[in-house]
Order: structure tokens, then sequence, then C-alpha cells
């Protein structure tokens, strides 16, 4: 019997996703992947997966899915509201988020809300067994390609799993929360900072912008102070001969509102770009929500290269720092320790005469 | 001719070769396009994901964590600098296409009338024209192709088709296209291929490629049907199409 996880109920946006697939653009071919690399690669290290393993990117309701296997491991991310469901009386057990759990045949998850971001993610212990299109398991479901037959998830549909069983192991999960950081969204100007007035690029760097409704993974659109380009757009202020659509390119069309374009943006485009997000920044745009409002704050290429190259080696700092995780009813030690709870209780208490010495290792922070 | 470099973040940056349309232009793209796919199989570059040739410039993107812009951009240039191999990769595609069915060819009396032509010799217009496809975009497969002729040049409708049925052939300014989906569009309808341009069944899905020379055959409705019917099935040989330059 083959193994899966069966879409008893479907969420909103849940679609499978890698890091994209990368190659095909010069077909007209788009990117596609991961709106918010960062949280799929913690949750493929959750369930000890590869970082280009493809995961469920959930937006906005994950789904209700039912385990037909005898066991898998998960790894979970994001500001979800999951729960396990034991059987088709019980109630809802609330599961935590940001570690792995191991799931027995017959329950469900309940992936649940998102509270805070646009996106959370779930991988299972070695993917799931469906066949790569242009070498990537990423959905774009415009061209319905990739993933589960190219489109969001259904109620019905089987999701095979590529392990028949989860392998033994402790449960992890993230010392801390990743720190996506905060501030003004970084930008490199360009490539078409040109085509805008020294006025136009002041409001853009000098304004705040807020996320409007049409916000989805092609891209998100701005609310905000228009921004001037440098000639009439009635004489062609705002076209361009179409070039190349890098992520994070903020295009801004005649109306004076930038579109910042995601993972499934089109490949090329005739609309004045005038800077580009850093890639460090665009897991951040991948959770924002509409109503957030956020600043653009412009760097230098050196700048946002050795940005990225930063938040890619705390990603494999939180990795390697994964903690063991409470089996359910079970005592989670290290987390008593990180809350120094055992310090105040054993080691520091007035009645304890086998006291150890204090010392800088003993759990204090 | 100079280039410019445009940044385009920490992932990518357009090397562009002019502000205008010509052939010498996107020649000199697409030669970059190859030099640089030459150059990654040697080993000479590493760390660049892709190429996009556009009819003007080339989007390189790279991958941050294993190069850097001040890296790149110096190989770049030294490739340049080295001369640029002739369009050694490029094909000479034919694309059946049948212009006398009403139903596939709605706007081919219009098109006719704006140009003083009768529909005859629009067709033969379009046929004759020596096609070259300069960039892949908007959609999977979709293809810009210029070299139409002169004399068929037209701005696009005022009005766009809401819903534009696959496989449609169709004009506008200099160019001419063909729809891989069903799909808005405010071009001239003009002719239907029985040929899909994205078909995610084959092995490569996307039918053309930047650099193609193209022309357009033209068929009856009954080969029509014929090679729509094999297509469907997936039986259709697509290579008889095909002949490297």
């Amino acid at each position: 019997m083959s193994a899966g996880l069966k879409v008893v109920r479907a969420g909103l946006f849940d679609s499978l996703q890698d890091l994209g697939r990368t190659g095909f653009m010069a077909l007209g071919m788009p990117t596609a992947g991961a709106m918010d690399r960062i949280g799929l690669g913690l949750a493929n290290a959750l369930a000890g997966n590869p970082a280009n393993t493809a995961g469920l990117e959930i937006g906005v309701m994950g789904p209700d899915l039912l385990v037909e296997a005898d066991s898998v491991r998960i790894g979970l991310v994001g500001p979800l509201s999951a729960a396990l469901i034991d059987g088709p009386d019980a109630a809802p057990k609330p599961l935590d988020s940001d570690r792995s759990h191991l799931l027995k045949r017959g329950q469900i998850l309940r992936v649940g809300m998102i509270e805070g971001s646009s996106t959370a993610y779930l991988a299972v212990a070695g993917g799931f067994d469906l066949p790569a299109f242009m070498g990537s398991l990423s959905t774009y479901s415009r061209a319905g390609i990739g993933g589960f037959d190219g489109r969001k998830l259904a109620a019905g549909d089987l999701l095979p799993l590529a392990k028949a069983g989860a392998p033994a192991g402790d449960e992890r999960r993230l010392a801390q929360p990743f720190d996506y950081g905060s501030g003004p969204l970084r930008v490199v100007w360009g490539p078409q900072e040109d085509y805008f007035s020294d006025e136009g690029r002041r409001t853009f760097v000098e304004s705040e912008y807020r996320v409007s409704k049409e916000a989805d993974r092609m891209g998100i659109r701005f609310e905000g102070p228009t921004i001037a380009h440098a000639r009439s757009v009635d004489q062609g202020g705002a076209d361009i001969i179409s070039d190349g659509i890098a992520p994070g390119a903020i295009q801004v069309p005649g109306a004076g509102l930038p579109i910042v374009l995601m993972a499934d943006r089109q490949t090329v485009g005739g609309y004045p770009k005038i800077a580009t997000v850093a890639s460090v920044d665009l897991p951040r745009l991948g959770r924002l929500l509409p109503g957030q409002t956020v600043r653009f704050t412009a760097i230098t290429v050196e700048e946002a290269e050795a940005l990225r190259r930063d938040q890619e080696a705390r990603l494999q700092r939180a990795i390697a720092g994964f903690v063991v995780a409470r089996p359910p009813g079970g005592i989670d030690l290290a987390r008593l320790y990180e809350e120094n709870l055992i310090d105040g209780v054993v080691f520091d208490s007035p009645w304890n005469v086998t006291s150890k010495p204090s010392s800088a290792e003993g759990g204090t922070k | 001719m100079s280039v410019r470099y445009l940044s385009c973040g920490d992932t990518a940056f357009t090397v562009e070769f002019g502000n205008e349309i010509s052939p010498e232009i996107n020649g000199r793209v697409m030669a970059l396009h190859t030099a640089i796919g030459l150059a990654r199989e040697a080993g000479e570059i590493s760390g660049v994901e892709e190429t996009v040739p556009t009819m003007r410039s080339l989007m390189v993107t790279y991958d941050p964590l294993s190069t850097s812009r001040a890296d790149l951009q110096p190989r770049v240039d030294a490739l340049i600098a080295r001369g640029l191999p002739a369009d050694a990769t490029s094909r000479q595609v034919t694309v059946p296409c049948c212009y006398d069915d009403p139903e596939f060819a709605p706007d081919l009396a219009e098109v006719a009338e704006r140009t003083k032509k009768t529909t005859e010799e629009v067709i033969a217009a379009h046929l004759a024209s020596p096609f070259k496809v300069y960039v892949l975009g908007f959609m999977p497969g979709l293809a810009y192709v210029a070299g139409l002729d002169q004399a068929l040049f037209l701005p696009r409708r005022s009005q766009p088709r809401v819903r534009v049925p696959r496989s449609s052939v169709a004009i506008a300014m200099d160019m001419t296209t063909i729809y891989p989906f069903e799909s808005p569009g405010g071009w001239h309808l003009i002719g239907r291929t029985p040929l899909w341009m994205f078909d995610k069944r084959r092995e490569q899905p996307v039918f053309l490629s930047p650099g193609d020379s193209l022309s357009f055959e033209r068929i009856d409705r009954g080969s029509f049907d014929r090679i729509a019917g094999e297509v469907e099935a997936g039986t259709f040989d697509w290579s008889s199409l095909v002949k490297s330059k």
C-alpha cells in the first residue's frame, strides 16, 4: 500500500514549492519556488531533508491532512495554530510550530490558520514522491505545472510520500525564532533608476508604503506616495524595451506605485524598475500581509551580497543549534535549562544542601 | 560598441547592448548568451545560474553564496572583449499555419483592408517574412518573433480580446507571435497552427528558443486537423520541423 497524506479538507493557497525552477527563464519559464526560502529551509532541516526538497507552502489557512502511512515525520515552520486529531471523535490537541513532529497512521494534522505572516511551511521527512517538471517540483499554477498536478491542493488529493515510515530519532525544534531582520527593506538601485526623477527616487526611499490587497506569489502591489518618472509617462517615460526581471525587482508603471515582483513573476517586462530588493530581505517580503507597511533603504551590491552571506551563515547556525523537543507527555530538559528553571528550582534553592557551584555554563543567561 | 552593466540586486545584473531593437544588437545579445553557456560548460565561469536574453540585453543571474558581482562582471567583460562567437546554435524552424478558416483568422480581412492588400497578399507577405525569435516571455513559450514584412505593420487592436485561443498566429507592430495558452490578447489573429508552443508532456516542453529562424508553411484545414490530432495524441514528429543551421 502506498504511503501518503490525504487532503481531507483543503486550505486556501497551499502549493508544493522547492527553491525554484532554475535554468529556463530564457524560454519564458518563471522560476516559481518558495516565497520564504528560510521558512522552507528550516522546515526541511527539522524534517531531516536537504534544503531543496519540496515542501508545502501554506497561505492564510492550511489543510487538514490524514496520515495514510505507518508514520511520518514533519517539520512545521511559521506562526501556525496547528492541531493533531487522533481519531474521528477526538478533540484537536494543539501542536507547536517551529519543530518536528512524528505522526501516526489515522491521525489528522490540522495545519490551521497563520497569524502574522502570509506564508508557513510543512516539510515531510524524505519528501513527496512526485515527478519533477523541468528539474523542479515547484508549482507554477498559471501554466499548470509542477507540484501536485500543477495546482493548489484540493480535498481528496493524496500526496504520495517517498518514505513509508519515519526513521527513528528525536524530535527537534528551533532553539529560538529565526531573526528575519527588521527596519526598512534593503534595496539596490537599478536596473532603471535613471527612468525616475531625483524627486521620484527621494519619494521612494523617504516614504512609507502599504501592502495592498493585490499581493500574491507573482507580486506585491504597494500603496503610498506616487514615484515620479524622469520623463512624461505620455511620452514613454514608463516604457522600456522589455528586459529580464530578477527576484525582488521593483517595477513602477505609469501610475507611479511600486510593484515588487516575487516567485511567480514573469521572466521579462516592459516597465522601468527603480530598484531591486536585496536577496537577504526577500523572505521578509514573502511573509508580508496586506495592510502592513514598509520603508525602503538603498545599499550597494557588495553590501547586499555580504548581508546575504551573513544570513546564510546564521541560518546554518540555527540549524546546527536545533535542540531536542519534548516528546508528548515528557519533559523537555533542554528547554527547562534554557528557561533557567532548573537552576532556579534546584541549584539556587536555599534548602538545596547538595549545591553545585554555580557556573557560567550552569544555564543562566 | 560599449555595453552598460545594470544592477538587478545581488542575484543578477543586466548587460545592455543598446536601447533600440535591431538584428545587430540582438545578435550580440544571443552571442553573449551562447558564450556564457560555453564558458560555464568549460568550467571557466561558475556561480552563474542562468542567462535571460531579450531584444537588446542579457540578464545574468547568479548565486551570491558562491560568486559575486565583482568576480563575474570582469569575466563577462573578458568574454565580450575576446570576441563573441557567431550565431552557432541557431535553428531553422518551420511552423505550419492554416490561414483559410474564418474561425482561425478572424482579423485577416481587417488586416487586409487596413494595409490595402487582398487577404491572399497578406498571407503571402506573412509567409515570405524572414522571421527570427527575439525573446520568450510574458508566459512560458510565448515568443516575440520579429522580421514581419513592413507592409503589414499595424498597432495592436484598440480593444484587446478577453480570450485568444491557444495556438493562434497573430501579428502586431513589427512582429508575429503564437499564443502558447488561451489568454487575453490584443494582437491581430490571422491564422492558427496545429502545434502547441508549450506541451508539458514533452521532454522539451517549450518548442521555440531565442535565436531560432522561423518561417510559416501554409496548410489547409484537412492537414491542420490531421497534425492537430497527432499533437493532441502525443505522436507528432516535431523533429521534422527543425533544421540545424
